[in-house]
């Protein structure tokens, strides 16, 4: 009976001390940033695969615009030729390889040198080091493009994160990417902005070093693709994802199958079972 | 483990052996002839998922340790080298990574389901401090896992956790520094890591041993937490066990592969896929989930060594759970004002973890001490006081009772126990 009342006490307690941290939790909202919007991707779900199109036109978009700051060291050029990727052949593949000057060496020299790559070198660095590339960039560092799909998020609150893992929703990477690139405004009166830094509605703190790095018909479609600020920012988050998830399409194929072979073992467990325990009950 | 096997092989050579070496009749009275209660429910059906778990992360564990590189110049490009390159990587990769979260998924309800029906009470303490043994060596084991990847959240995780040792008297700034090998987490840090990180398991597969050791000596606890009588009262562990288990161990599967295949990165964290940087704190850091109840308990005390000592001692008090709760009646089944403490008790768990993930201010700090407030007023207050003055009710004859009613039992429907 007391105890009825211990609980009650309780639950208004606790009630209580929830509640009162809605009010932090709004204030917290209030001076960050806006969530990014949710765009439908082509590799998102039980199903998804890449658009090769798509990441070619994205890989197109990094080669001629971002390539000029963003490495992409992790990426080996073999593995744009590979299955579930841009869909190259074996010559593409060498062709775009060979574009690149590699640094190598030594040779009998003892001099280091620099050859065209080949399939099996990695996208070069484009800065020798870190600071070589703050001292270009008014001390701001070009970030490396290899895992930036997954090295990217926004928080989702109660109860989405939740219904996300039962959408499989985990595009927020590329979400935020596009956002980012098309977030780019004028700031707001009283915001104080330095003039190496520009506005951007969905980076942390809003003040971003990067100019904005795309604008309409700067990359050339020959596919008929509208050549929009917006359509480049989607290609180019897409060809993103697959740089830092090559393996996307393999795991979720390979995921249906392990999905329908346990459904049937577990089917098969369940009766064995109720058969084993039919005597027993 | 029970009592002498009259396990006896058919072929001459496997007798010729076992009057040599009883393995087989070991295995045999451990795992065949075992007789487990015939009311299990499917909560107990987690302690051979458990052991699915760490066969898993032991297996995938030592084959990532074949392509990883223990250097804080490599760590980080290792792991990738094993996500873009090693074949099926990326598969042993996320299966060990969500493995790790799958464990702890199942350890949680493994001692939720102790909790709930009084598993901890006597003849059973050893049994649950041995738990309470490999819970903390799996903390020690996943912390340290999850520093070997050399990201953002890796450097910082063990920058904060390390450093809470300092805050112990005398010891402290010296058991940091061990701890570290230097000065400031670097290279030795990781590398003691990934060593201790590989030793861990091993030590858990033991402590394990001696776990399901003394479980056979006892006899599982079941839902209506009462003890075995009769030959009634009991099933052989195969096949009925066996196939309750197998069935669930493979929903469990279903569960797991969901997270590897379609949301591998979910319960991570995107700042991990930064290389560590030691000049750049991200703004939050964050411990993986299965810490957060903890880290709110952390959180939550004014005084870095308070913190430290309600964090352990929250943990520690997990020990002494049979001697604080001294009621009788073992299941929440029959005891009606524990049942109801038992769940404010798991939701003030899952609101620490809540506050655990918020950053340490305003509503939350408030929000956070009340919590934890409640949560050591659980044990040290509730519970002892609980097992004075709640009335149980009154509990059935028998396990057979309890599953079959009041209805005698006919002859047939006993075929299964021997």
């Amino acid at each position: 009976m007391m105890n009825k009342n211990t609980l009650l006490a309780l639950g208004v307690v606790s009630a209580i001390s929830f509640g009162a941290s809605f009010p932090a939790f709004a204030a917290d909202d209030a001076h960050s940033t806006p969530q990014p919007p949710r765009l439908s991707w082509t590799f998102a779900g039980p199903f998804g695969h890449f658009d090769k199109a798509q990441i070619q036109r994205g890989f197109k978009v990094y080669r001629e615009v971002c390539q000029s700051c963003h490495s992409m060291k992790l990426v080996a050029f073999r593995t744009l030729g590979q299955s579930g990727a841009l869909g190259f052949s074996e010559g593409q593949v060498r062709a775009i390889a060979a574009e690149y000057q590699i640094n190598d060496g030594p040779n009998d020299r003892g001099e280091m040198f620099q050859r065209p790559g080949r399939p099996s070198d990695y996208f070069p660095l484009i800065y020798p080091n870190e600071q070589a590339a703050r001292a270009t960039h008014n001390g701001a560092l070009p970030v490396d493009f290899s895992v930036i799909a997954k090295a990217r998020t926004y928080e989702v609150g109660f109860p989405g994160f939740l219904i996300d893992i039962v959408r499989q929703y985990q595009e927020n990477g590329v979400d935020y990417i596009h956002a980012l690139l098309t977030g780019y405004a004028k700031a707001p009166e009283g915001f104080e902005i330095s003039q190496t830094q520009f506005y951007n509605k969905y980076f942390p703190g809003h003040r971003i070093a990067m100019r904005p790095p795309l604008e309409d018909n700067r990359v050339e479609y020959t596919d008929g693709t509208p050549q929009t600020v917006d359509q480049y920012a989607r290609d180019v988050s897409a060809f993103l994802m697959w740089a830092a998830e090559p393996h996307l399409e393999a795991r979720k194929r390979i995921g249906f199958q392990v999905m329908i072979f346990l459904i049937v073992f577990a089917g098969l467990a369940y009766f064995t079972k109720k058969k084993v325990w039919a005597d027993a009950h | 483990m029970s009592g002498p096997s009259n396990f006896k092989p058919k072929s001459a050579i496997l007798q010729w052996t076992e009057r040599r070496l009883p393995i087989l009749g070991l295995m045999h009275s451990s795992f065949v002839a075992y007789p487990t209660p015939r009311n299990l429910n499917y909560w107990w059906t987690f302690g051979g998922i458990l052991s699915f778990c760490l066969g898993v992360q032991i297996i995938t564990g030592i084959v990532l340790a074949m392509h990883y590189t223990p250097t804080v110049a490599g760590a980080f490009e290792s792991v990738e080298h094993i996500m873009r390159d090693v074949n099926y990587g990326w598969l042993i990769r996320y299966v060990h990574a969500n493995g790790a979260s799958m464990f702890f998924i199942a350890v949680y309800i493994h001692i939720f389901r102790g909790l709930y029906y009084g598993s901890y009470k006597e003849p059973r303490e050893i049994l649950w401090i041995l738990g309470v043994i490999i819970f903390l060596l799996m903390m020690a084991t996943a912390f340290m896992g999850y520093v070997l990847p050399w990201g953002q959240m890796s450097f910082w995780g063990a920058t904060v956790i390390t450093n809470l040792f300092s805050a112990l008297p005398g010891v402290g700034p010296k058991i940091v520094e061990l701890l570290w090998g230097g000065y400031s987490v670097d290279q030795p840090t990781l590398q003691r890591f990934f060593s201790l990180h590989y030793l861990l398991p091993f030590m858990i597969a033991g402590v394990v041993v001696l776990h399901i050791w003394a479980l056979h000596e006892v006899g599982q606890n079941n839902p209506a937490g009462i003890d075995v009588k009769s030959d009634k009262d009991t099933v052989p562990f195969t096949p009925y066990a066996t196939a309750k288990d197998n069935f669930a161990m493979i929903c469990f599967m279903i569960f797991f592969a969901w997270f590897v295949f379609y949301i591998p990165n979910y319960l991570g964290h995107a700042d991990n896929y930064i290389p560590a940087n030691p000049l750049q704190t991200p703004t939050h850091i964050v411990p993986e989930w299965y810490f957060l109840p903890f880290y709110a308990i952390l959180r939550a005390i004014p005084s870095k060594l308070g913190g430290v000592m309600a964090m352990f001692g929250s943990i520690a008090l997990l020990a002494f759970l049979p001697w604080l709760d001294r009621a009788k009646t073992r299941s929440a089944r029959y005891r009606p004002l524990f049942k109801q403490f038992f769940w404010v008790f798991v939701i003030v768990c899952i609101g620490l973890g809540w506050l655990g993930s918020k950053p340490a201010e305003g509503a939350y700090v408030i929000a956070s001490r009340i919590l934890t407030a409640y949560y050591f007023i659980h044990f040290l207050v509730i519970l002892p006081l609980l097992s004075y003055y709640e009335k149980p009710a009154p509990v059935p004859a028998s396990i057979a009772d309890s599953v079959l009613g009041n209805q005698p039992l006919a002859p047939a429907r006993v075929k299964g126990s021997r």
